[in-house]
């Protein structure tokens, strides 16, 4: 009889392992297949040629995503700009000022934040920040400021609960040992809490610009998705994402190839952007 | 097995006895027409498709893309019974045998309070180069024309690229959007703002221009006078095989037709 019970968690335990290990195996599939498609163009056209190549018309053989590249980094900036004030912010508020029942409230609407699809993100960007920016600016209004003041808004959660839970986590001794010295509340937040938070602040920041460079349902809608470097905030422009996401659907053939090839920039770029901030977090809690 | 799950059972034991007598009654097999090519037809061939089979229930018409130049390919081959095509056939291409289903317009369309209403195809080639770049060069206001585009790969940019272009590149800084939905809601919205659609979806939120004097509509491009258009065809191989042939006459029926014009095609006799 014990036997049984314990042949029973033991199962238990293997098919937990089984199902928790399968997420392991799906990121190494997507990542075998990615590589596997995306691989034989950069081999067969030259990576110096699709990286740094400046003319992407995949039909006629060119397949240069650098303008992609800059522009994908071009609104993560942008992003970063308006998205990383405001939500420093708010996590500061929440984490040293708030009441209980602020912090009821703001919580959950951050949480809701999180959830709104993007297509809806860009569809408010489409009705309204686009015709703001071209009355008001002037261009086409689909264009790199458009793009950015939305993703900057797309990127406060993240940047608001991991900041948020840095700053938390700065022992209650250091405040207590700044309030001794005589330093006001202000003076604690900008001189001992922030300075001990910063990697875990910083770690939210590239976080944010993890979620700006992968979105790409809101920048489609929103960029223009013109194929030059954008010379001014007002230019329309095309981000890595937006090129797989476009091209898609017609696409054959090498074409096709070099849709994934700008699929395996992208991720390289993603992960490097994860292993930094993985990096600032792990010293925050090594700390 | 307790009284509940025979509850659940039954029913579905009666569907599935149901279902394997109702396909009995038609002792005929299954034909199968594969149609493949042009990514622009494809979704009007899937729609013909889809009626064509509910009055014929022994056919199954298989629709598949990969474009006009692959869908020819697969007919010289023989591996499809039906090629799509929406463009004209060329060299070798041309001992095929052609069927036209129907004309599909393209329209250079403004914001309806553009006074820019007629353009030649040159003016319309230097603006989507990027030669005209200004509303004043076209005798309106001194601001940059908004010029939106298809992505690489359409087939309605691909149309616009051999009529209206030749050869001519559309310049890197034209706005791109991936349907013809999308670039239509930018035109609307944009006053400065021109691009193509189809003439099917041109409604009152954009206007279209007259092109050399000629604005387009089904008897502007029925007399020929319209220039951008395109024809939407089917290829055979030599001969149509009978059960083709059912499915190319149900296309080129009234009904069939009507389909089309529905979808905002020029039909066959209209």
């Amino acid at each position: 009889m014990i036997d049984r019970t314990v042949l029973k968690e033991h199962l238990v335990k293997w098919v937990l392992v089984a199902f928790a290990l399968s997420s392991l195996l799906f990121l190494f599939l997507i990542f075998i297949f990615i590589l596997a498609e995306g691989l034989p163009l950069f081999l067969k056209v030259g990576v110096n040629k699709i990286i740094f190549g400046m003319k992407w018309a995949p039909t006629k053989g060119y397949f240069g995503i650098f303008p992609m590249i800059i522009s994908s980094f071009l609104v993560t900036i942008g992003a970063l700009i308006i998205g990383a004030p405001l939500g420093l912010s708010c996590a500061i508020y929440l984490s040293e000022y708030a009441g209980k029942r602020t912090k009821m409230l703001l919580k959950p609407a951050i949480e809701l934040l999180a959830g709104i699809p993007s297509v809806v993100f860009g569809f408010l960007g489409v009705i309204y920040i686009v015709p703001l920016v071209r009355s008001y600016l002037g261009g086409s209004g689909f264009s790199l400021i458009s793009t950015s003041l939305v993703l900057g808004v797309m990127i406060l959660p993240t940047i608001i609960s991991i900041s948020f839970d840095a700053l938390v986590s700065v022992p209650r001794t250091y405040r207590e040992g700044s309030a001794a010295m005589g330093a006001t509340k202000w003076q604690t937040i900008y001189k001992v809490i922030i300075p001990s938070a910063k990697s875990g602040i910083l770690a939210s920041f590239i976080l944010g610009m993890g979620r700006a460079i992968g979105e790409t349902m809101a920048v489609i809608m929103i960029a223009g998705n013109a194929l030059k470097i954008p010379t001014s905030i007002l230019d329309p422009l095309r981000t890595l994402t937006g090129n797989i996401a476009l091209e898609l659907a017609y696409a054959t053939g090498d074409h096709r190839l070099g849709l994934f090839s700008t699929g395996v920039v992208l991720m390289v770029i993603i992960m490097i952007l994860n292993y930094v901030a993985n990096f600032g977090i792990k010293r925050k809690i090594a700390k | 097995m307790s009284f509940r799950h025979w509850v659940i059972l039954l029913p579905l034991i009666a569907a599935l006895l149901s279902c394997s007598a109702a396909s009995n009654d038609k002792p005929g097999k299954k034909h199968t027409v594969t149609i493949a090519g042009s990514t622009s037809v494809m979704p009007f061939t899937e729609k013909l498709a889809e009626h064509f089979m509910v009055d014929h229930k022994n056919f199954i018409v298989d629709v598949q893309g990969g474009g006009s130049t692959a869908g020819i390919q697969a007919t010289i081959n023989n591996t499809v019974d039906l090629g799509m095509s929406s463009r004209p056939l060329k060299g070798e291409e041309k001992r095929l045998n052609t069927i036209t289903i129907c004309y599909d317009g393209i329209a250079v369309v403004v914001h309806p309070d553009n006074p820019v209403g007629e353009l030649d195809l040159d003016r319309i080639r230097q603006i989507f180069s990027g030669r005209i770049s200004n509303w004043r060069q076209l005798g309106w206001v001194n601001r940059k024309i908004d010029a939106v585009s298809r992505e690489e790969g359409s087939g309605t940019r691909g149309a616009f690229e051999d009529l209206v272009m030749k050869g001519r590149e559309i310049d890197d800084g034209t706005m791109v959007q991936d349907s013809n939905g999308s670039v239509k809601e930018v035109v609307a919205t944009d006053p400065y703002a021109i691009g193509y659609i189809s003439m099917g979806l041109v409604d009152r939120k954009v206007q279209p221009v007259a092109i050399n004097g000629v604005k387009p509509s089904i008897k502007t491009i029925k007399s020929g006078r319209y220039k951008i258009v395109r024809p939407f065809l089917y290829v055979t191989n030599g001969e149509l095989d009978p059960k083709s042939r059912q499915f190319v006459d149900y296309v080129l029926s009234k009904e069939g037709q009507k389909i089309l014009k529905n979808e905002g095609l020029v039909g066959f006799y209209d």
